[in-house]
């Protein structure tokens, strides 16, 4: 029997199991003006499930900013935004969730978000030269979160070490609201030459299509629905949605991708994430107002027997779509044969925008590209939103029903900070990754606060960062987007690099939830407000919906998680500028105003116990001033050490840039404010600096002329003691111990 | 002097070796591809850092056996000068070029960071400039590169002042926590008893370049170029 007529009649009941809506099975067999087969209906549910169509997220991610000087190619037009990086460099940058098939498999799941991103980027011709990473978990003592964190990180080093691409920065959080759904965001940094991109499109009529890199085989099936759905207990009996990394064969691709667009017989690519043949020829197609032929059977698949939807639905990694220029398939088979990869012509370029699938000869589906698509047929929609009752109660928050603590209890309140999961080294965790292949990380011997990536054979070095502290969004989900977006470039400015351009992966709940939505909407304002403020526009990245973990079988979505990926352009390398503290006697000053806040601190969340508050204090002006100022002093040589204050306030950023100097310091308190608020406060725009005495003047001088407050703090000693008011908060030796040995004690 | 980087599929870091030795210390570079059966006339084969087909197996197991293994093999034997490096150690270990084999390490977990090696001997090509006891700061990145070799292989090894490089803390104590995967000795890097063929699981073209911050590693390719300068 043929594959289409075994195959039941479909009805709004197959849909619903599909992941569909009724409304949106009524729209596509308007569209087909028929019944949809049970292949087509699945085509149908994957490109319109939320991971390919953003449905209900596309209105509001129109409304961030796009546009801008440096910009090559703009968010949504190919697979990743493209930045104008000067002397004739172009970076092509992107960040993607893993999130739901990490949450089951751990490490595949992990391992194939790193390969699916790294793609993203090679397909365009752009080699990656750096990857980044976010990652979130549950609590830290749950044998479920070591599991999932042991899984998560082997899985992402044994990927990109093998595939060949340092991994220089990231973040590690933890907080229970992930229990059961971590979040694992990669991203991926890549290079070309202004004017070789490649576009992921599809014309000229005749044309071949082949199929190059791994074979099909039945892993990652509905995967993209899959990502689409909320995650419950029954979730894990969906792991054979969960695809099958493998970085030797995406090394092999990337080498055999790059060098086959130098024969110049490519007309387009795209790689094959999620809902694989089906996305990639549906979406080539749109974008080149054309149609395809695809024969299925002939796509080298990894097992027999295999059914056409199985093979136009596999999320197998590792696999490109090319549409080449007839008449030169044999210079393209030649640099799949030199790298023996597989490259398999498996249909043709059509007229029209209609997509015909056969298996043996047999028509298996038949249906119009551009209705599959986002921004041509894709449902879009305006989802309600309403604000939760637990916003205004955590606005009631008042910091005067805190007793300031007394020098004791500062120090107690210091020591729990340093030694904290969400504030302690990442150093079990990124020694894992290979950060210094490619030779360019040049922040191995020279830390600052965004890793610096070197372009050889130029004066400039890119400057790469991912933050967001979720604590804030949840409070406020306006002013933390926007905290997340103003770290991250202060970030890159602490570095001596200016703001560029930004991606975004937005980790949400349940977007049918109007109180999830109404997040989602206030982390786009806040984010869209402040990449306005710095220039820094979006291009591009990537919506996970659908995050939750059930506590005494109440749903709870988790924090909603706007991860915010910035790269940002250092121009001449003699401006990099380091964190860590250089000479003793040098002068210590806050740059930047002090505040009596500690509005969702660590200090107030996790030692003190009050979960609920406010976000930090954010005005996007001073921040912007601050980064002017800082970059002025980078820039003149008035500075010898910058580091933003952000996680665990001032006293954590005197730390981090004792501990990366091996000196100690002594410090005074500024008596204006409560002096938990001015060491523990997390209020934001503010940045430790260390001056040399001879360049005192001057810089007393420039920042008198600003319009920044600064603040003595005091100066860098050689012996290794952490000195606050006169008091010695401790010895630094001691407290590296505690700080570098925080996760190596919780995974043992 | 010619150097010739072998490119295995999965090498990842040829093109990084390639660049230190073109472009910082100025010498001829060619790339030779697995498949081929030419060497080039190259002067020294140096076999890259990566995953070479993958290391699904036992790391350097299937690159051992490449086309352009056989005239590796036949270069040393004739007295050729070969350097390997992390992946490329692990292939000569597998080729049976250099003694002894590289095990997971202790931790079972990959290790990227800075380590302090000890040179041990100034007695060849690459260590010709070092003094010995002299510590240079190099990273490592690999999570099979625990030396391992029999009780009379290291006693020969010793006697024959084979072992090049040993892991050792900033003072160049052999301290076992400055012992990274566990490697037998703390050895880091050795050669053969011919004294041509040499392997260390430290990558110094990560440590050769001023703009990175580190340039230990360039010592060892000066003591290359210097032996050879000498002799020529």
């Amino acid at each position: 029997m043929s594959e289409t007529a075994s195959q039941p009649l479909t009805t709004v009941e197959t849909a619903k199991k599909l992941g569909l809506l009724p409304e949106e099975f009524d729209r596509i067999k308007e569209i087909l003006g028929r019944v949809p087969n049970f292949t087509e209906l699945s085509i149908f549910s994957v490109m319109w499930s939320e991971h390919c169509s953003y449905k209900n997220s596309i209105t509001w991610l129109k409304t961030l900013p796009k546009k801008g000087s440096k910009m090559l190619v703009e968010a949504g037009e190919e697979n990743a935004g493209l930045v104008d990086i000067g002397d004739g460099l172009a970076c092509a940058f992107k960040i993607e969730s893993h999130n739901h098939p990490s949450a089951l498999e751990p490490y595949q799941g992990a391992a194939t978000g790193v390969g699916g991103i790294n793609r993203d980027i090679f397909t365009m011709g752009a080699r990656p030269i750096a990857q980044l990473n976010s990652l979130r978990f549950g609590n830290p003592d749950s044998q479920k979160t070591k599991w999932l964190m042991k899984g998560v990180v082997k899985g992402i080093g044994d990927y990109g070490n093998a595939f060949g691409i340092p991994t220089v920065g990231g973040e590690v959080y933890f907080d229970e609201c992930y229990n059961q759904n971590p979040l694992v965001n990669a991203m991926s940094v890549g290079i070309l030459e202004v004017g070789k991109m490649v576009s992921a499109t599809s014309y000229g009529a005749g044309n071949p299509v082949f199929i190059v890199g791994s074979s099909t085989g039945k892993d990652g099936i509905h995967g993209a629905t899959f990502a689409s759905e909320d995650i419950t207990e029954a979730s894990s009996e969906k792991i054979p949605a969960v695809q099958v990394g493998d970085p030797f064969q995406e090394k092999l691709l990337l080498e055999a991708s790059l060098e086959v667009i130098t024969t110049g017989a490519v007309i387009g690519m795209q790689d094959m994430g999620a809902a694989g043949i089906t996305c990639s020829t549906s979406e080539m197609s749109a974008k080149g107002k054309h149609g395809m032929e695809i024969h299925l059977d002939k796509v080298p698949t990894r097992q027999e027997g295999m059914l056409g939807w199985e093979i136009l639905l596999s999320e197998s990694q590792e696999r490109m779509l090319i549409v080449v220029e007839k008449g030169r398939e044999a210079d393209v088979l030649a640099v799949f044969d030199k790298w023996d990869l597989n490259c398999v012509q498996i249909g043709t370029v059509t007229e029209g925008e209609r997509l015909r699938y056969y298996m043996h000869g047999e028509l298996v589906a038949d249906v119009p590209a551009h209705d599959l698509v986002l921004g041509g047929g894709a449902p879009v929609y305006s989802r309600e939103y309403a604000e939760p009752a637990y916003f205004q109660e955590y606005r009631k928050f008042s910091i005067d029903s805190i007793p300031v603590p007394d020098a004791e209890g500062l120090k107690k309140a210091a020591w729990h900070l340093i030694g904290h999961p969400n504030i302690c080294s990442r150093q079990w965790v990124s020694d894992q990754y290979d950060s210094m292949v490619g030779t360019v990380n040049m922040s191995t011997n020279a830390p600052s606060d965004a890793a610096i990536v070197n372009i050889k054979g130029s004066d400039r070095a890119l400057a790469l960062t991912v933050d967001c502290n979720s604590r804030y969004v949840k409070s406020d989900p306006e002013t933390g987007t926007a905290i997340a977006v103003a770290e991250a470039a202060r970030n890159i400015v602490c570095s001596g690099a200016e703001p560029t351009a930004i991606t975004n992966c937005l980790n949400f709940g349940n977007p049918y939830s109007p109180e999830v939505y109404w997040t989602f909407v206030g982390a786009i304002k806040g984010m869209g407000a402040a990449c306005r403020k710095f220039d820094t526009p979006v291009t591009g990245g990537n919506v996970s919906f659908y995050n939750q973990s059930v506590f005494d079988s109440k749903v709870e979505p988790v924090f909603p998680t706007p991860t915010i990926g910035m790269v940002g352009l250092l121009t001449s390398k003699k401006h990099l500028m380091t964190l860590h503290f250089k000479h003793a006697g040098d002068l210590i000053y806050l740059v930047g105003r002090s505040r009596n806040d500690i509005n969702s601190s660590e200090y107030l969340y996790s030692h003190l116990g009050v979960k609920g508050s406010p976000a930090p204090f954010l005005d996007l002006d001073e921040e912007a001033r601050l980064h002017g100022l800082l970059l002025d002093l980078i820039y003149n040589g008035e500075v010898a050490s910058v580091h933003d204050v952000s996680d665990g306030g001032l006293f954590i950023s005197l730390f981090e840039s004792a501990r990366a100097g091996r000196l100690g310091f002594d410090i005074s308190t500024d008596e204006e404010f409560r002096t938990d608020a001015f060491l523990f406060g997390e209020s934001q725009s503010r940045a430790v600096v260390s001056v040399r005495p001879e360049m005192q003047e001057a810089f007393v001088e420039h920042l008198s002329a600003s319009e920044v407050d600064f603040t003595f703090l005091g100066e860098v000693t050689d012996s290794p003691e952490m000195v606050v008011d006169g008091q010695n908060f401790g010895n630094l030796n001691e407290a590296v111990k505690v700080y570098d040995g925080v996760l190596a004690g919780k995974m043992a | 002097m010619k150097f010739g980087v072998v490119i295995f599929p999965g090498s990842n870091c040829d093109h990084d070796m390639i660049y230190v030795l073109r472009n910082i210390m100025g010498q001829e570079v060619v790339e030779l591809w697995h498949k081929d059966h030419d060497l080039q006339g190259c002067d020294m084969v140096v076999l890259p850092g990566g995953f070479s087909f993958g290391d699904y197996l036992r790391s350097g197991a299937i690159a051992r056996f490449s086309p352009i293994m056989t005239e590796v093999i036949a270069h040393a034997d004739r007295g050729g000068y070969v350097f390997g490096v992390c992946n490329g150690f692990q292939v000569l270990c597998e080729a049976g070029l250099v003694p002894g084999a590289l095990l997971h390490n202790g931790t079972q977990k990959f290790i990227c960071r800075n380590v302090n090696i000890r040179c041990e001997t100034s007695r060849s090509l690459i260590t010709s400039a070092i003094e010995p006891g002299q510590v240079l700061t190099i990273p490592i990145a690999h999570g099979e590169g625990r030396f391992y070799a029999d009780s009379s292989t290291l006693a020969e090894m010793q006697s024959n002042d084979q072992v090049l490089f040993r892991y050792c803390d900033p003072t160049g104590k052999l301290d076992d926590a400055a012992n990274p995967n566990g490697a037998t000795g703390h050895i880091a890097g050795v050669c053969n008893k011919g004294r041509n063929v040499f392997g260390m699981m430290p990558h110094p073209e990560r440590a050769s370049d001023l703009e990175l911050g580190n340039t230990d590693g360039r010592i060892i390719f000066e003591s290359m170029l210097g032996a050879l300068l000498e002799r020529s």
